[in-house]
């Protein structure tokens, strides 16, 4: 078995203007995701939006540089994750089909195993 | 029956054949073996070049595949046996549990009494026992066709690991230079050992998205090496002959796939007019003006008894469709029987089914032929809007033909002029400048 991170990314515009009604629904969806999944799920978060997000990098004189906001501006931000097992990508992939997405989508990466 | 001492030209000749029609076979075979690509590639390679050694003096085997297999799966074992540590480290490919790498049971496999003599095939024929094989292919199939490749690698792979090309091979067929080729192809193959791309048929649930996906490589392949986007030749036959060769493949390993022989019919139909659509000049001939009797007839019967069985079958697949669109082009003995109106009718379904701004580029121009230059201008027109076609030369280069069948040569001559902006292919500019010119000042 392998490992991989399932990461979340949506639209943070339309996140932010979701109903209550809509926001419950993702959680419940979410919550029916985790126990579908609980054998196979090692851990996962939601995150913070993305202007909460600090930043940082080693500057040229060999101190460092911390800036507000994400690594990357996107318009679909990393808001969540999962890190699940599975035997192989196809198996992973079809686990991240299952995953709650409506404002977005995930992207799958391989842990790199340590031997 | 085994061609005792045949000559070295023989010898050549059957290599070379086993390498067009077995490559597949052998590695699918060998990957089984070793659990790892490039290893097999190093082990099937080295069994065709001990082929071309071996063959002359101890005959050329009744079954090549059989006795390739064998030999490059020995070769396998015995690197995997020499440093079985050093390979330990690598990641292998993740395939079912019963084709787990085993070297002992792999062994045994191949300890049967055809392996007796120090040389196997020497004079016995080889005998592969092993009802798996064919499925193996499949494996490497949708391995190479994964769609967690990027398109291009997927076709890259295809031609490497499918078709036996060597990284040269393909970096031609795309014109890009070897080592882009080399680099595309190392970042799949890690990617697959990295991201464990399963060596698998896979479930019978994603079944169909997946042979779909493996059947539009095949035809991309195809379409690439028909109508070469860019470069000096207007067809590039290699990547036309791989694609159907893969074709060919697809239907056997996919009996009773109604859009494998959908694919394979569409290639065959439309590769039948190859030798026509270009003159001794190389010049781009248009279906109108193309010398029929060229067309090979050997591939339109064929392609029609497959476009039929296709059709025949339920509800019609997009490649069923376009094959029976080649056929209806095929059996008019001239341009002027073209049934146009059944063309249109075909493209009509195909936009209901698969909807993309080529096939609505392809049904105006149909619609031209069918109800007159005005007709097709209006519908080419109405499509103009399209982003998707924006910057599409043929696009342009249509709405040029329409023009000048219906006299307004100052249009005609804007609309051929954006076409050449637009088109890459030497041979296609070479055309356009050609109409360009006859339109007179």
């Amino acid at each position: 078995m392998s490992q991989y991170l399932i990461l979340i990314y949506a639209d943070e515009a339309q996140w932010a203007n979701a109903t209550p009604g809509e926001t419950a629904q993702l959680t419940k969806e979410h919550a029916e995701f985790g126990q579908r999944h609980a054998d196979v799920i090692r851990g996962g978060n939601a995150l913070q939006p993305s202007p909460t997000a600090t930043s940082v990098r080693p500057d040229a004189g060999g101190s460092f540089a911390v800036t507000d906001g994400p690594f990357a501006e996107t318009k679909e931000a990393l808001g969540g994750y999962y890190l699940v097992e599975a035997a192989d990508l196809d198996q992973a992939l079809a686990i991240a089909r299952e995953v709650p997405m409506r404002f977005g989508g995930v992207e799958v990466r391989p842990i790199w195993e340590v031997m | 029956m085994i061609d005792v001492d045949p000559t070295a030209a023989a010898v050549a000749a059957a290599v070379a054949d086993a390498h067009r029609s077995e490559w597949a076979f052998v590695l699918a075979a060998t990957v089984r073996v070793t659990c790892d690509l490039d290893l097999a590639e190093e082990c099937v390679q080295d069994a065709y070049a001990r082929a071309l050694d071996t063959w002359g003096t101890a005959g050329i085997p009744a079954r090549p595949g059989a006795w390739l297999t064998t030999v490059a799966r020995r070769r396998a074992l015995d690197l995997l046996r020499r440093d079985a540590t050093a390979r330990r480290a690598l990641p292998l490919l993740v395939t079912d549990p019963a084709l787990a790498p085993r070297p002992d049971a792999a062994a045994d496999e191949l300890a049967g009494p055809e392996l007796a003599g120090p040389e196997p095939g020497g004079s016995v024929p080889v005998q592969l026992a092993d009802p798996a094989v064919a499925d193996d292919r499949l494996r490497l199939v949708f391995t190479c066709c994964h769609p967690a490749l990027a398109t291009d690698a997927q076709v890259a792979l295809s031609l490497r690991l499918l078709c036996g090309l060597s990284t040269a091979e393909v970096a031609r067929a795309f014109l890009v230079s070897e080592a882009a080729m080399a680099a595309r192809i190392t970042r799949a193959k890690k990617k697959i050992a990295a991201a464990r791309i399963p060596y698998r048929v896979p479930p019978r649930a994603e079944l169909p998205a997946r042979v779909d996906a493996v059947l539009t490589v095949v035809h991309l392949m195809f379409s690439t090496g028909y109508a070469a986007p860019t470069g000096e030749e207007l067809m590039r036959d290699d990547l036309a002959e791989r694609s159907l060769d893969l074709a060919r493949m697809l239907r056997v390993l996919l009996p009773g796939h109604g859009e494998a022989a959908g694919l394979l019919a569409l290639i065959l139909l439309t590769d039948a007019r190859r030798g026509a659509r270009v003159d001794e000049a190389g010049r781009l001939v248009l279906l109108a003006d193309q010398d029929r009797a060229r067309w090979d007839p050997a591939k339109i019967n064929e392609g029609v008894a497959l476009v039929r069985e296709a059709l025949g079958q339920g509800a019609p697949g997009r490649f069923a469709v376009m094959a029976a669109i080649a056929a209806v082009h095929d059996e008019a003995p001239r341009f002027g029987d073209t049934d146009w109106p059944q063309i249109v009718g075909l493209y009509d379904l195909l936009m209901r089914r698969w909807p993309s701004p080529v096939v609505a580029l392809n049904r105006a121009v149909a619609v031209g032929f069918a109800d007159g230059p005005a007709e097709g201008l209006a519908a080419l027109d109405a499509l103009a809007a399209s982003p998707e076609l924006a910057g599409y030369g043929y696009l342009s280069a249509s709405r040029a033909e329409f023009l000048r069948g219906l006299g307004r040569t100052g249009e005609a001559r804007l609309a051929y002029e954006e076409a050449l902006l637009l088109t890459g292919n030497a041979v296609e500019r070479g055309f356009l400048a050609a109409r360009l010119d006859q339109l007179g000042s």
